[in-house]
């Protein structure tokens, strides 16, 4: 009992449990969820397509936790997917062309000369946000709002207002393609989280991050340069938005202005709220926003694999989130559990009384 | 017969806030007819016994009475109901709406159904002109100067029939010939028998219109004061929180701090100010002294050291450090040329609540260092062991959260943050508030010792005997000028009130 109380402690204790609880429930009423298979040297499994699916969520979690600890929010992750999605597109898209019968794979500049592009797209709406916010003193929610809302006014200018389709094969290996049998999807994700996490935990940045969530003011006293290190966490934040449009776009073979990560920001400040991080700032775990965007991405796989109507999904979706929710909270739980022991009483008493 | 006079009581009057007792007992009577000023520093209560009377808190303890009868007023519309009225600081009107129907809002005349206009003009007009004021009162509230719009606050809290008036700070947006007409409208009102309760920061304005005194501090009544008793220097003293006589009395000064400058300067300041916070100001700080900067509250104690941090820019002015002239901007900059600060304000700008005694410990070496060098977990956990030691930090492990600390061990592991950046100019804004006496203490020989090490300091508080106590030269500030230097024998308890207070 008391090991117990002491995981309870940790911040991934809620959050695993969660995800436990969910592939639980598939475990009993989705039959062959636990199933994977090997096809052509590939892993292939409800599971793995739950991890999948959820790269871009990850992503985003990953870059969302840090904005979050200090104290801000970016709503527009979904824009700048939407926005990257469609400049990589147009840049390595093009023309279907068939030279002597056989397709050929052109694209209008070199794919790794496209992808720095965007990544530098990327980068740069992040830094907008971040000194609309730091240098400007906007807030947050407004300030991201505004490239939330103009962002796919972008998009589709690039696009032109069309779905652009993207013929150049070999890009398809991003979203699509399977390195030592798992996903190639699965690696950018670890790869940025790796490199997240050295410059978080080897640095002194999670510090400051944390201290500037925590207090702003007294960190300025300290010395912290707040201003700065927000810069820095909107930059990532678009940053990692910028790579999760290229693995959707590549996902689905297209850039789709309008459609592309729409709603996902509201999908990924859930993941880090799941995660058990504090929306006000402060402490912070990416690991746990990914646990938490896996306990999404879970819910999501689930609702389809079990066959829930289309028309219910989403009440499904927010019906279990709403449980989850509310098993994390501290309140809830106490409020629960001296409900329990009421009842456990009022039974003791009674015996008693019958005694 | 003596009933007659008297408006209002609060008697034994207490107020508990979660950990702060904020009213302790508190006794205060308002008689008809005068204007009753209500002194203290920060925190000393005013404000609190003030929202007590206007129903805004509700108390724990004690009985107020208007007129003889018991009353207890639940809100602020209650208590103007029954006849207290308040005016604030700042002047909550609506400026868009015309000065008649700010003054009415709330309980128009009517008349067929709708609001009778020419009535409530012709009696917003006359409210004023008892006043004084004579102005269109169709037009919109924002057409006028502040002075006029709290005019017609007062004018609108005195037309609901009042028998008390409140005025919390009611000048500190006014300029002097807009304070001196609303202090003939209080003469006036108060000819006409209102009690008036006149809650302000300036001492001039007390003794320019007040008939009495009552003076808190920390929570507790110190006492009520006729105004021609009251000298300026006893005001002050009773604020500070010390007896005048028996300071006077003796107070030899205990300070062993042996200081004989050698002339060695570290800092100097020329001209150094900043436009609506303090005035230009020169300043000398030399190596291994004590420097205090004494004045009330609000007297630019504070604004002075924020500009040698670069916590606040400076306007005009220069700023030297061993000869050279620099720049500071930022507070890192100011870090970086070792001059360390511990703000005034240990709850908001001092601690990270949330993070551990280590990490606060560590963090303005950490930002002197910059992000990149990040302070190896072995190295951190090492300082946070010394410090805790060298400081006396009571906690069972650095990894504990700075917030579930007591007060003084806060406020060592913020000294012991910036002792670790090993800075030659240290400031201390307050650093001995809300500390038990032990600690206090502790802190003072720390800070003697240190500048006998050969470091300098600058020590800001409002307990004089502390700065008497602490301090080899004193700067003395009153209303954002700095107006003395003090040193060696002028370091006494009355000089040192005398000049704060401006002579009597």
């Amino acid at each position: 009992m008391g090991s117990i109380k002491n995981l309870k402690k940790y911040q991934m204790f809620w959050p695993i449990t969660a995800l436990l609880l969910v592939l639980l429930f598939n475990f009993f009423f989705t039959p062959g969820f636990f199933k994977l298979e090997i096809k052509d040297g590939h892993l292939f499994g409800s599971l793995i397509d739950i991890i999948n699916r959820g790269s871009p969520l990850m992503l985003l979690s990953i870059g969302l936790t840090l904005v979050i600890a200090t104290g801000g929010t970016d709503i527009s992750v979904g824009s700048t997917i939407a926005i990257s999605a469609a400049v990589v597109a147009s840049l390595v898209g093009g023309e279907m062309v068939f030279v002597d019968g056989m397709q050929e794979y052109v694209t209008l500049v070199p794919m790794p000369l496209a992808i720095i592009a965007t990544l530098i797209i990327a980068i740069l709406l992040g830094m907008w946000n971040g000194t609309l916010i730091a240098k400007l003193g906007i807030q947050p929610i407004i300030a991201t709002m505004i490239l939330m809302v103009a962002g796919r006014g972008i998009a589709q200018l690039i696009t032109k207002g069309q779905i652009i389709t993207i013929y150049y094969k070999p890009y398809f290996y991003f979203g699509g393609g399977y390195l030592l049998g798992l996903p190639f999807a699965i690696f950018i994700v670890g790869l940025v989280l790796l490199i997240i996490m050295l410059l978080v935990n080897k640095t002194a940045l999670g510090l400051f991050v944390q201290s500037a969530g925590c207090n702003s003011s007294a960190s300025k006293y300290a010395g912290i340069k707040v201003d700065r290190i927000k810069l820095i966490v909107y930059t990532l934040s678009g940053l990692c938005a910028g790579i999760a449009g290229i693995l959707i776009s590549s996902n689905i073979k297209s850039a789709d202005a309008n459609n592309a990560g729409l709603f996902i920001e509201l999908d990924a400040i859930l993941a880090v709220a799941l995660g058990g991080n504090n929306m006000s700032g402060g402490k912070f775990s990416i690991p746990a926003s990914i646990v938490g965007a896996l306990v999404i991405q879970s819910i999501t796989t689930t609702i389809y694999s079990i066959g829930v109507p289309p028309e219910i999904t989403l009440v499904v979706k927010a019906t279990v989130v709403i449980v989850i929710c509310l098993l994390q909270s501290s309140e809830f739980r106490s409020m629960l559990s001296s409900l329990l022991q009421k009842k456990r009483g009022d039974q003791v008493e009674n015996q008693t009384l019958s005694n | 017969m003596k009933n007659d006079n008297i408006v209002l009581t609060m008697r034994g009057i207490c107020k508990y806030f979660p950990g702060v007792n904020a009213l302790e007992n508190i006794d205060f009577t308002l008689r008809k007819g005068e204007i009753h000023a209500l002194m203290g520093e920060n925190g000393a209560g005013k404000s609190t016994l003030i929202k007590v009377l206007t129903g805004v808190e509700k108390l724990n303890r004690g009985e107020i009475a208007l007129c003889g009868k018991k009353i207890l007023p639940k809100s602020t519309k209650d208590a103007q109901d029954i006849g207290i009225s308040t005016v604030y600081q700042e002047v909550n009107l609506c400026s868009n709406l015309s000065v008649a129907e700010n003054m009415f809002i709330g309980r128009e005349p009517m008349k067929a159904g709708g609001i009778w206009w020419t009535e409530m003009n012709r009696r917003a007009a006359a409210a004023l002109k008892r006043l004084n004021v004579d102005i269109d009162v169709t037009k919109t509230l924002d057409t006028y100067s502040v002075a006029i719009q709290q005019m017609v606050a007062i004018a609108r809290a005195v037309d609901v029939d009042a028998k008390v008036l409140i005025l919390d700070e009611p000048t500190s947006s006014l300029d002097e010939n807009e304070a001196n007409k609303l202090f003939e409208t209080m003469v006036q009102l108060r000819n006409e028998g209102m009690g008036i309760i006149f809650v302000t920061h300036f001492l001039d304005q007390v003794y320019a219109v007040c008939d009495r005194i009552t003076v808190l501090r920390n929570g507790e009544l110190v006492g009520e004061y006729e105004i021609k008793d009251l000298p300026k220097v006893q005001l002050v003293a009773k604020m500070i929180g010390k007896d005048f006589d028996e300071l006077n009395a003796s107070f030899k000064n205990m300070s062993s701090v042996a200081h004989e400058n050698d002339g060695e300067v570290l800092l100097e300041a020329k001209k150094l100010g900043k436009k609506g916070t303090i005035e230009p100001y020169d300043v000398v700080v030399y190596k291994g002294e004590v420097l205090g900067l004494a004045g009330l509250l609000g007297s630019g104690r504070t604004e002075m050291a924020k500009l040698l941090f670069g916590a606040d820019h400076p306007d005009t002015g220069e700023l030297h450090m061993e000869g050279n002239k620099r720049n500071i901007t930022t507070p890192l900059d100011a870090i970086k040329h070792g001059i360390a600060y511990c703000p005034e304000n240990r709850k908001s700008d001092g601690i990270i609540p949330d993070l551990s005694i280590r990490e606060n410990i560590i963090l303005a070496l950490q930002s002197k260092r910059g992000w990149m060098k990040y302070i190896k977990r072995s190295e951190q956990e090492k300082i946070a062991d010394v410090y805790i030691k060298l400081l006396s930090i009571k906690t069972p492990s650095p990894e504990k959260m700075v917030k579930e600390l007591s007060g003084g061990n806060q406020q060592k592991v913020i000294l012991a943050r910036w002792l670790l950046t090993q800075p030659k100019l240290l400031i201390l804004d307050e650093p001995t508030r809300g500390i038990d006496i032990g600690t206090k203490t502790e802190i003072q020989k720390l800070v003697v010792d240190f500048a006998k090490e050969g470091m300098s300091v600058i020590f800001i508080s409002s307990e004089l005997d502390e700065m008497i106590r602490t301090c080899s030269r004193m700067v003395v500030l009153r209303d954002r000028v700095k107006i003395a230097e003090l040193r060696d024998q002028e370091l006494e308890t009355n000089v040192v009130m005398n000049t704060i207070a401006g002579g009597n």
